[in-house]
């Protein structure tokens, strides 16, 4: 999985380069987000600007991510999602448990 | 329109979720005679498949790169029909829970998802397959 990370005002942008998150990459996700949350990370953006299509292990992933986040008293918040991506979220009403922005400016801005 | 048929047996791998998932997609495109949103309907064909053929890769046959997966599409004018056919011990549709929005979990909302997208959807338990049966109008 394409993944790419840096550093911008204190959180780490996590951006996902896959077209697809599903049941063959999202154990990947959820593993390297549990590594990153190993870390002294206080707030993960994850952006999926580029991510066109999501199933529910693709959901699944991102909140084992925010669960995770909350018992290292961290923060995941997601940024950039298209709209089929969004409605998905809206779908499955997991909307109403992460806090989403337009982009990744956004996200940062939201602090 | 004539009826499409597609018939197609893939290794029992989540890599190939991508191959039959764009099969769908390309099949919701093809639908002149849809009238709803076309590309709504390639992201529902896409989700359904995937979500069916990751049940039967991980849950029926977990994760046996041995077995395979038949996965069936049948389209005429008013309907859309998938099937996903797995050689696993089967389970009771209806006993599913729905998921609880306040509780989130990992977990569980592949078959929910389907239920939501599709009219019609149906497991049947049989001998030497299993075969969830999935449905929609197209008119």
């Amino acid at each position: 999985m394409q993944i790419q990370t840096e550093t911008r005002d204190g959180n780490l942008v996590l951006s996902v380069q896959e077209p697809r998150l599903d049941a063959h990459n999202s154990d990947e996700l959820k593993d390297y987000i549990a590594k990153l949350l190993e870390g002294n990370e206080s707030r993960l953006v994850v952006d999926l600007s580029a991510v066109r299509f999501i199933d529910s292990s693709g959901l699944g992933a991102l909140l084992s991510g925010y669960k995770n986040a909350n018992l290292h008293r961290a923060s995941l918040v997601l940024a950039g999602l298209q709209p089929r991506v969004q409605a998905m979220f809206e779908l499955t009403r997991l909307n109403r448990v992460f806090e989403i922005y337009r982009d990744v400016d956004e996200a940062l801005a939201g602090h | 329109m004539n009826d499409i048929e597609v018939d197609i047996v893939v290794p029992n791998q989540t890599r190939y979720l991508s191959l039959i998932g764009r099969i769908g997609e390309a099949i919701a495109r093809e639908l002149d005679h849809y009238r709803g949103d076309r590309e709504a309907l390639a992201y529902q064909l896409n989700l359904v498949l995937t979500e069916a053929m990751a049940n039967a890769i991980k849950h029926a046959h977990h994760e046996n790169a041995g077995k395979t997966v038949r996965v069936r599409i049948h389209i005429d004018r008013d309907a859309l029909q998938i099937e996903v056919y797995d050689q696993g011990q089967g389970f009771d549709l209806e006993s599913l829970p729905p998921p609880q929005p306040d509780v989130p979990v990992e977990h569980g909302r592949g078959l929910f998802l389907i239920r939501t997208l599709m009219d019609e959807v149906e497991y049947r338990r049989g001998k030497p397959e299993n075969v969830l049966i999935m449905r929609k109008r197209l008119q």
